[in-house]
């Protein structure tokens, strides 16, 4: 499992990098592994608004559909079009797969560092 | 508690993710992922472990007229060493499982099982014998192997001789040695593909799939999880117990008339499937072509009007496109019309298209 040190974390397994008020956000390479070959994503659209903790699109693998959910509340101001066309992308370079990029961000959630992350990723192992 | 196969070390030593199945802990995939593994199947090999799968051996000198009284099928004209699929049927002429007869002699039948219904099944067989017959659970003894693609057979050959492989489809040799370890060899499988299942004594297991592996090495033969088994059915268009069919759903239904004979003298269901005339419903196939992932239980419309619901579906790792089956009121579509799907409150075009969705080329 690769984390990397310069990004933050929710325990939803999304990973958020914060850039001049605008949040990038994607998902872990932990949660893409667990997922498996990806196939289909849903993304919303630009300037949809998004909130805390609420699901803003799904991945797919063969086998099922997962939620993706948004650290933060705000105004997503750019989806990575690549994603809807190659879902794959996502499980061969997670960090630089992101999905959406936020503005106008009012809220945030509780974000883990790389340390902490990996620290929930084990215990919810056991 | 799950039960473990003989061989899950095998599979965690592998990396395999273990997921509960039918009562057991089995790989859902392996770290080469669902992909990967169901296009080793198409173009090379895989090897799956189906030990899961119930074992039900039927015996005596009336073990023929009951497997006639039980199945939908007609088992007089097979011979040893011939395998045939059947529903098997209640009294309503719902499906109380699908299975495989193997005739080992004229007194001696192998049935094989659905994992979820093997406890089901063999109450069901029990509360209906009649004469002389026996019916016995032996589910723990074996052990199932499936090897499966078109490099299946060659694999095969590295480990044993042309007598202990089946010549025809759906043809077993009972008294097979392979890697010198002494097996069922069935020209048999649930991928679409050519290839055999291999039945033998539980112990022996993974000396058998490591024997396996190591000979299909150069073929490009790997382990293939439940995620590929689902996959690769779903493109052969083979239907699954529980989702194409069940206690409600008859044969009939589910588009399996060719294992139907309704010609037969009698079969628990037959009068119920006379009774209801022609079918009510029809399974279809259905290629997506809008934008998502078509899933089971998603209701089917026809220009605004519901006319039923997908009963599998999935992204086709060969085809490169999303498919599904669904039950639908019989005669509402022909091949080409559009429908909508509901997926999870989006509506998604599909087409219906003539199954299977794959068919391998001989």
């Amino acid at each position: 499992m690769e984390i990397r040190e310069e990004l933050k974390y929710v325990k939803s397994h999304e990973w958020v990098k914060e850039e001049d008020g605008v949040a990038v956000i994607g998902l872990t390479d932990y949660a893409q592994s667990e997922l498996g070959d990806l196939v289909f994503v849903n993304l919303p659209e630009e300037g949809d608004e998004v909130k805390v903790g609420e699901a803003f699109g799904d991945v797919e693998s063969v086998k099922a559909v997962s939620d993706v959910y948004s650290p933060v509340s705000g105004v997503v101001c750019e989806i990575n079009e690549r994603l809807l066309d190659e879902p794959e992308y996502i499980n061969e370079a997670p960090y630089d797969a992101w999905f959406i990029k936020v503005k106008d961000i009012t809220e945030k959630e509780e974000l883990l560092s790389g340390a902490e992350y990996e620290a929930f990723v084990e215990s919810e192992k056991e | 508690m799950e039960l473990k196969t003989p061989l899950y070390e095998e599979h965690v030593k592998a990396g395999g993710k273990m997921v509960p199945f039918a009562g057991y802990s089995l790989p859902v995939q392996y770290p080469t992922g669902v992909i990967k593994e169901h296009m080793a199947v198409r173009t090379r090999a895989g090897l799956f472990d189906v030990s899961h799968m119930g074992e039900i051996l039927c015996t005596g000198e009336d073990a023929k007229a009951n497997l006639q009284m039980l199945l939908t099928n007609d088992y007089t004209k097979i011979k040893d060493g011939q395998a045939k699929y059947s529903p098997m049927c209640n009294e309503h002429g719902g499906t109380v499982d699908d299975l495989i007869v193997y005739r080992k002699s004229g007194e001696e039948y192998l049935i094989v099982v659905n994992a979820a219904n093997k406890e089901k099944d063999y109450q069901w067989m029990l509360d209906h014998q009649f004469g002389n017959v026996a019916f016995t659970d032996v589910s723990d003894q074996y052990a199932q192997l499936a090897l499966q693609g078109p490099k299946a057979l060659e694999i095969l050959r590295k480990l044993t001789d042309e007598e202990s492989i089946p010549e025809k489809y759906y043809h077993a040799v009972f008294d097979g040695r392979v890697a010198e370890i002494p097996c069922i060899v069935s020209r048999t499988g649930y991928t679409g593909e050519d290839g055999v299942e291999l039945y033998l004594a539980a112990e022996y297991a993974p000396q058998m799939w490591n024997a396996l592996l190591e000979a299909g090495k150069d073929e490009g033969l790997i382990p293939c999880g439940l995620g590929a088994r689902d996959t690769l059915r779903m493109e052969a268009a083979m239907p699954l117990y529980g989702h194409e069919m069940n206690e409600e759903v008859t044969p009939l239904e589910a588009g399996l008339q060719f294992a139907v004979k309704m010609a037969k003298e009698n079969f628990i269901g037959k009068k119920a499937l006379e009774e209801a005339g022609e079918p009510k419903r029809e399974r279809i196939g259905l290629k997506v072509t809008g934008r998502g992932i078509i899933r089971e239980e998603q209701k089917v419309s026809l220009e605004g009007t519901e006319i039923g619901t997908t009963t599998s579906g999935t992204h086709c790792p060969y085809l490169g496109y999303p498919i599904a089956m669904a039950l639908v009121k019989a005669g509402a579509v022909r091949t080409g019309d559009k429908v909508e799907v509901d997926v999870r409150g989006r509506s998604v075009e599909a087409e219906v298209v003539d199954l299977p969705f794959y068919k391998r080329q001989k």
